[in-house]
C-alpha cells in the first residue's frame, strides 16, 4: 500500500494524528463534514431510541462535534468525549451544544450507572486496536471501554459505532471484547457490495431482545453479511 | 483495573450559565438517575442552589416549578474553569474553557 492511503492509526497516536491541522479540516472541508454527518444519521437510526423523546447520549470521538450537531438537532442532549485538544477546541470554536470531555476511550467511561440512553462513536473504535504506548494492550483497553461503557449506559440501551476495520482479526477482537463485557449485538454492513460505500456498524444492546438490524443495501448479499455478523452474533 | 472514578465534588473558578431549552419531560426522566444530594451540594458549591430542596420531593413531575430549578442546575449552569475530584481517591480533574481532563496517567490507568 502506498504510504500516501496510509490508515491514520498507523501514523501515530490520535491525539498526535489530529493536531490543529488535521482539526481545521473538520470544520472547514464540506465532504468530510457531509460523510460524517451521513454517518452520524444512519448511527442514530440504529441506536432506535424511542420516538419524540430527548434522550441523553454519548458521543465517543466527538471529535470537532459534527454527530453532536445532528443529536442536537434530532433533540438529544449529549456528552462527547475526545482525545484529541485540538479536536475539542474546534468543537468549541463552533460552540457545539453538548458538554466535551477529554478523555482516552481505553482508559474507560467515567459516568455512573445507567447514565445514558445511548452512545454513538463515528470512526473512533480502530484506534483503539493500536498500542500507543509500551503499556498499551489492546485487547484490555477494548475491555476497560466496553465494560464501563456497558456500565454507564441504561438496561435496553444500545451503542452504535461507525469504525473502519483494517482487517477480520481486528473486527473479531473488538466484537470479543464486547461481548466479554457483557454486550450482544454484533456487526452490520452496509452496501457491502460496493467498495465505496461499504460502511461497517457495531452495534451492541445492554440487554432487552436486541434484533439485529439489516445492512443497507444487503439484499442480494445474504451471505456476505453472514459471515459479518457470524462470529458476533452467536454467542 | 482502570480507575474507576466518578468525579462529583467541584471546586469553580468560573462558572457561566447557558439558556437552554427546557424540556420537563427529559429533566423528569433525568432525576432518577441522579444522586439527590450530591447534586444539592455541588450545586451549593457552585453558588447555583436554586433553592433546591435537601429531599428530593415527592410528586415532581407535575411540579414545574421545581423541574425548572433542576433544569437550571443540570443543564444551564457550566464550570468553565475549576475541577473535579473523585471523592473516594481525591484524584482531581482540572476543567479548563469548559471541558474537564479525565486523562490519567500511565501508572493509574
Amino acid at each position: 500500500m502506498a504510504s500516501s492511503c496510509r490508515r491514520p492509526e498507523h501514523t501515530g497516536p490520535p491525539d498526535v494524528f489530529y493536531n490543529e491541522e488535521e482539526a481545521k479540516k473538520y470544520s472547514q472541508n464540506s465532504r468530510m463534514i457531509e460523510i460524517q454527518t451521513q454517518m452520524s444519521e444512519r448511527a442514530v437510526e440504529l441506536l432506535n431510541l424511542p420516538e419524540g423523546q430527548a434522550c441523553y447520549l454519548l458521543d465517543v470521538g466527538c471529535g470537532s462535534g459534527l454527530s453532536g450537531d445532528y443529536l442536537t438537532e434530532e433533540g438529544h442532549h449529549w456528552v462527547g468525549v475526545d482525545i484529541s485538544t485540538a479536536m475539542l477546541d474546534v468543537a468549541l470554536d463552533r460552540e457545539v451544544e453538548g458538554d466535551l470531555l477529554l478523555g482516552d476511550m481505553g482508559q474507560g467511561i467515567p459516568f455512573r450507572p445507567g447514565t445514558f440512553d445511548g452512545c454513538i462513536s463515528i470512526s473512533a473504535l480502530q484506534w483503539l486496536c493500536n498500542a500507543d504506548k509500551r503499556s498499551h494492550s489492546p485487547p484490555k483497553r477494548l475491555y476497560t471501554f466496553f465494560s464501563t461503557l456497558y456500565s454507564s449506559l441504561a438496561r435496553g440501551c444500545r451503542a452504535v459505532f461507525q469504525l473502519y476495520p483494517e482487517n477480520s482479526e481486528q473486527l473479531e477482537l473488538i466484537t470479543s471484547q464486547a461481548m466479554r463485557a457483557g454486550f450482544t449485538g454484533g456487526m452490520v454492513v452496509d452496501y457491502p457490495n460496493s467498495s465505496k460505500a461499504k460502511k461497517f456498524f457495531l452495534c451492541l444492546f445492554t440487554g432487552g431482545t436486541g434484533v439485529l438490524p439489516k445492512g443497507l443495501g444487503s439484499e442480494t448479499s445474504d451471505r456476505t453479511v453472514a459471515n459479518q455478523v457470524q462470529y458476533s452474533g452467536q454467542r | 483495573m482502570s480507575h474507576q472514578c466518578h468525579p462529583e465534588v467541584i471546586l469553580a473558578t468560573e462558572v457561566k450559565v447557558n439558556e437552554v431549552e427546557f424540556n420537563p419531560k427529559f429533566v423528569c426522566r433525568m432525576i432518577p438517575k441522579l444522586e439527590w444530594s450530591t447534586l444539592v451540594q455541588a450545586a451549593d458549591q457552585l453558588g447555583h442552589r436554586e433553592e433546591l430542596p435537601g429531599e428530593l420531593v415527592p410528586d415532581y413531575e407535575k411540579n414545574e416549578d421545581f423541574l425548572k430549578k433542576v433544569h437550571r442546575v443540570l443543564l444551564e449552569v457550566e464550570v468553565i474553569e475549576g475541577c473535579l475530584q473523585c471523592p473516594e481517591s481525591g484524584r482531581e480533574f482540572p476543567i479548563s474553557k469548559g471541558i474537564p481532563n479525565m486523562l490519567l496517567n500511565e501508572d493509574e490507568a
